[in-house]
């Protein structure tokens, strides 16, 4: 296989963790008259990123990934619940105790033109931080430039660029070099490749993999694209409708979904068809995600699902260890407790037999 | 609908109530400000300023005297001018309102009809010499200032040539539509096409802004794809919904002109209306004129914004379940 | 010309045999006048569509796939565009045709969509009204009757309750239902050709497979072609039968899809095959992937437009590769033509070896010359 999944041979320390994190944003109500309706965006999350590791969080729009990474580095507040770092709540600090811990904790954006400032050179893009968190003296901070962007692949001469002089990827890489200038513990990425070409991505996937080998980064990579986060990431989260869905080790989760909705969306994703990979019948799910302002009872996911049964409309199913590390939150998983593709599984045509 | 409607109704008068409030404290609850010293004239003795003050209950709390000036002015409607004594605020604006009502009315259906037009055809002939005529016509029509036209229109009409070829044309002033709607007409035709002058060269211009960029849009190139003329294309899809923001711009300068912006052109042309009585009573600082003209500016200007919303719910099916 | 005359032959054979194919493309190029001079956006692109058959057109951003195909249906409308070649359907010839001529045709016989169905209808009419709209813009029928056939579409599309949802604004409807409907509105004239622009780039996984089953379907009920154009390998092997590879507005590779995805034999298509992640084939350390930026249209490298990027470059790459190879499975390079395979193992263990290579090749910088890094001052 590839890198060492460390979060399975030496499960580091516990980083970064979310308990019960709630996130509801109020819907455009009207404000004296009219019912209020909130849009539960994320709803009782609990989560917990390991030292070293890369936790991949896929999702469709709207599943409430990229909230909970905003959640996960403060930059928005949350409803309820705890978001904690180095065994430390965070949730309620303030801006100003916040400094010390955004120092470690990242985030890179989807769109690097959108969170760029176009009137800035790079240069000061990235020393800016530096500034404000004191790294040093000016001679300092400017070694450190010239620096950051060799480690990202750029040009040490470009720092009087502006970002519209870049390429996509270039300026995806200034984005991941501002992230990097404070040495973080942390990186939370929400879709940072999703904007480039596919050329480009593969470039930027394998630099986020050698920073991490380099500078023992641990990342939260939030993506739609279930190749991509299957291609970095040492375990997965599953989200539908604000709720994580399914939880466990990468390749385990990929060859024996135990979520129908994991399930399906793995038969979903296109693919080459090759002498390695044969074409193949799938299911598909019908209808649409529904309206998280008006999610369905019990089971998030029933209104789609082809396994479900009564029960499911009458009970929200809880996460639970399925198998030894595997959590799942379904009443009828499709895997068993040893980890084997589960019969009722088999029988609709589950992805057991796809392979 | 009806409830969106409903909802919008109650802010309005919520926004009224909160202006009438303002306006009142501006001009009556100023330190240093007293309507009595106005009213009693200049040098008056101490006890005729206490007799003002007391008969027009200028020594009661703030709150009390709200109270009684709104009295007043809706439910009594017997509110008198502080300069004409006896002059009721109330009929004088009723009076004037039909003038301006009659004015703005006509001048908009014109800077409509010419601002639409001009605007499309400019947008439909871009890169052709039609485009930069049309936009260069606007731009004069919207830097003449409205009373330098004016005086050059009643010149020429009144005076200049009014022995040839303006004979036709009525003396200024104002004759009611229901006492004669043919010299209504007349009267007011001059003062309609020289206030539209500004108006429909500002809007041919917002017109073609809009539909150039309309014409950008996917929804332009699904309609090409589709099949359809360009002319469908320009009228039925880029002119349509270009025409959202347009109404919108459309309803606030109405309300304003209506509440009393259209002040210049009543005085060039001597019509009787809102904004002419607005002028007057700020002149002679009569506080319950100034009252009542704002208050009936500020009821024009909250109903236009509520006509603006509830049209452009009309127009936009997007914010209709908003 | 005996080279150019040769290549047409085979390029022909690439698709169907001439005189049945729908739609026959030859030396299309179109380009624009820019303050740098004239940009070839697409440069002597040749490929030709059986009935019913579905070409996948893939390539990244700047490759002049979606120009190559509005430019077919007159839908560029800048005026420094020059569209020139030759694009016979049904042995009309499309570029030479006036925009009045060529508007009967769109929408009846040539339908297109367009990759965000978000923005791709006319916010303040309904859904039904624009498919009636369609309908009656070829079609002699009254209002009535267009209606009824909308409600039979949105119900052959899918979308379910369409007597109720016909009434709907495109607002009300999510992404998957809206480009549902405008595949509906595409139909709504049985057009013979469907031209679709990254059709389902803008959607979800889940959405897109659904959408894909449809278009699916579609094909074999109505028996239209389908030119797909999209960046995504996967999406292609998911529904095409003929595939065109583009790089910088020409053919890298053209073939049956099988013959592309088992053999494929261009280093540009090597790249978009190995440097994507999968979520199904076996798990690689690192990704090798392609050196530098897609190569921008105003700055095409003289000789093979993909060489700047090209692991496999040499002295040949200088000069420009025409397609050959064929008969139906040709590509636009100078690598010997048997060792292929044995090539492409070697460049991706090359890519593995070489670590990160940075995004700053010649062509990593983009070279827009209104905003020149170093302005330089004329005489």
């Amino acid at each position: 296989m590839r890198r060492p999944e460390r979060a399975d041979s030496d499960p580091g320390e516990v980083l970064l963790e979310a308990r019960d994190l709630t996130k509801h944003f109020p819907v455009r109500g009207h404000s004296l008259v009219g019912g209020r309706q909130v849009l539960r965006a994320v709803e009782g999350l609990s989560l917990a990123v390991r030292a070293g590791e890369t936790l991949g969080v896929v999702g469709e729009s709207g599943c409430g990934k990229s909230t909970l990474g905003r959640c996960l580095v403060r930059l928005t507040d949350v409803t309820s619940g705890t978001v904690s770092f180095h065994g430390r709540d965070i949730t309620r600090l303030s801006r100003r105790q916040l400094r010390p811990v955004r120092r470690d904790l990242q985030l890179v954006f989807q769109d690097p033109y959108a969170s760029l400032n176009p009137r800035r050179r790079v240069g000061d893009i990235l020393s800016e931080p530096m500034q404000i968190h004191g790294y040093g003296d000016r001679r300092a901070i400017a070694r450190h430039v010239q620096e950051l962007l060799e480690v990202v692949g750029l040009n040490a001469s470009h720092v009087d660029r502006f970002p519209h002089e870049f390429s996509g990827g270039q300026r995806q890489r200034v984005g991941i070099a501002r992230a990097l200038a404070m040495n973080p513990k942390v990186i939370v990425a929400d879709e940072p490749v999703s904007a480039l070409d596919v050329s480009i991505q593969a470039q930027v996937l394998n630099l986020f993999l050698d920073l991490q080998d380099e500078f023992a980064l641990t990342y939260v990579f939030i993506a739609h694209d279930l190749g991509v986060v299957r291609h970095v990431s040492s375990r997965i989260v599953v989200m539908y409708l604000g709720e994580v869905v399914e939880t466990a080790v990468t390749d385990p989760l990929y060859d024996r979904p135990g979520h129908p909705y994991t399930e399906a969306l793995l038969q979903s994703a296109p693919d080459v068809e090759d002498e390695e990979v044969a074409p193949r019948e799938r299911i598909l799910l019908t209808g649409d995600v529904p309206n998280p302002v008006d999610k369905p009872s019990g089971c998030p996911f029933r209104t789609r699902c082809p396994y479900a049964q009564e029960l499911c409309a009458r009970e929200h199913p809880p996460l639970r260890e399925v198998a030894p590390g595997r959590h799942v939150a379904c009443h009828f998983p499709l895997v068993t407790p040893t980890g084997d593709v589960a019969q009722h599984a088999l029988s609709a045509g589950g992805s057991g037999s796809a392979r | 609908m009806a409830m969106f409607i409903g909802r919008r109704a109650a802010a309005a008068v919520f926004v009224l109530f909160t202006i009438s409030v303002l306006v009142f404290l501006i001009f009556f609850a100023t330190p240093g400000v007293d309507p009595a010293a106005r009213i009693a004239g200049r040098n008056a003795d101490p006890a005729t300023l206490m007799q003002v003050r007391h008969e027009f209950g200028l020594d009661r709390p703030i709150p009390i005297r709200y109270g009684l000036m709104m009295e007043h002015l809706f439910v009594q409607r017997d509110l008198t001018s502080f300069v004409n004594r006896g002059a009721l605020v109330i009929p004088q604006i009723l009076q004037a309102v039909p003038v301006t009502l009659s004015l703005v009315a006509g001048a908009a259906v014109i800077w409509m009809v010419l601002g639409l037009l001009m605007g499309t055809a400019a947008a439909a002939r871009r890169g052709t010499a039609l485009d930069p005529l049309m936009m260069l016509l606007g731009v004069v029509g919207v830097s003449i200032p409205v009373y330098w036209l004016g005086e050059v229109v009643n010149l020429l009409t009144q005076s200049r040539w009014h022995s040839g070829l303006f004979s036709w044309v009525p003396p200024l002033g104002y004759v009611g539509l229901s006492q004669s709607p043919g010299q209504w007409a007349l009267h007011l035709l001059f003062p309609w096409l020289t206030l539209a002058a500004l108006y429909a060269g500002i809007y041919a211009r917002i017109v073609r802004g809009e539909i150039l960029e309309a014409l950008n849009e996917d929804y332009v190139r699904t309609a090409r794809a589709k099949g359809l003329t360009e002319r469908r294309i320009l009228i039925r899809h880029a002119l349509r919904c270009s025409l959202i923001p347009v109404v919108s711009l459309f309803g606030l300068d109405f309300g304003a002109l209506v509440g009393g912006s259209a002040l210049l052109t009543e005085v060039v042309f001597g019509l009787p209306g809102v904004g002419k009585l607005t002028f007057d009573s700020l002149q002679n600082l009569d506080l319950p004129v100034i009252m009542g003209c704002v208050m009936y500016a500020a009821f024009f200007v909250v109903l236009a914004n509520a006509v603006v919303d509830v049209l452009y719910a009309a127009l936009d099916p997007r914010v209709r379940r908003a | 010309m005996p080279e150019s005359s040769l290549v047409r032959e085979t390029v022909r054979g690439a698709g169907a045999a001439g005189p049945e194919s729908l739609l026959d493309v030859r030396d299309l190029t179109v380009s624009f006048r820019t303050r740098q001079g004239v940009v070839r956006a697409v440069d002597g692109l040749s490929f030709s569509l059986a009935p019913g058959e579905v070409l996948g057109i893939v390539g990244e951003s700047g490759s002049g796939k979606s120009v190559s195909v509005m430019s077919l249906l007159g839908l560029i409308r800048d005026p420094n565009a020059r569209v020139e070649g030759q694009a016979l359907f049904r042995g009309r010839d499309l570029v030479a045709m006036r925009d009045k001529d060529l508007r009967p045709l769109r929408g009846r016989e040539i339908a297109m969509i367009f990759q965000d169905p978000m923005t791709a209808m006319t916010p303040v009419y309904t859904v039904g009204w624009q498919i009636a709209e369609q309908i009656r813009a070829h079609d002699d029928v009254s209002k009535r009757v267009a209606h009824e056939r909308a409600v039979e579409l949105l119900d052959e599309v899918g979308i379910p309750d369409p007597r109720r949802r016909v009434g709907d604004f495109p607002h009300e409807f999510s992404g998957g239902m809206r480009q549902r409907a405008v595949i509906a509105m595409a139909l709504a004239n049985n057009p013979s050709l469907l031209i679709a622009d990254e059709p389902t780039t803008a959607l979800d996984v889940t959405t897109q497979a659904q959408i894909l089953d449809l278009m699916r379907r579609l094909r074999v009920e109505h028996g239209s072609s389908i030119i797909l154009i999209t960046h995504d390998m996967g999406v292609v092997s998911d529904i095409a039968d003929q595939v065109l590879v583009m790089y910088a507005g020409r053919a890298a590779e053209q073939g049956p899809k099988k013959d592309v995805f088992h053999r494929p034999r261009h280093p540009y298509t090597w790249g978009l095959l190995d440097s994507v992640p999968r979520p199904r084939a076996e798990r690689v350390r690192r990704l090798p992937t392609i050196p530098g930026s897609p190569a921008s249209p105003l700055d095409v490298a003289p000789g093979c437009p993909f060489a700047p990027r090209c692991r496999m470059r040499h002295e040949r790459c200088d000069e420009r590769p025409e397609l050959a190879g064929g008969p139906a499975h040709v590509d636009a390079c100078w690598l010997p033509r048997d060792r292929r395979q044995e090539l492409r193992r070697e460049v991706v263990e090359a890519a593995v070896a070489e670590g990160d290579p940075g995004d700053l090749t010649e062509h990593g910088a983009p070279l827009d010359a209104s905003t020149p890094p170093a302005p330089e001052q004329g005489p």
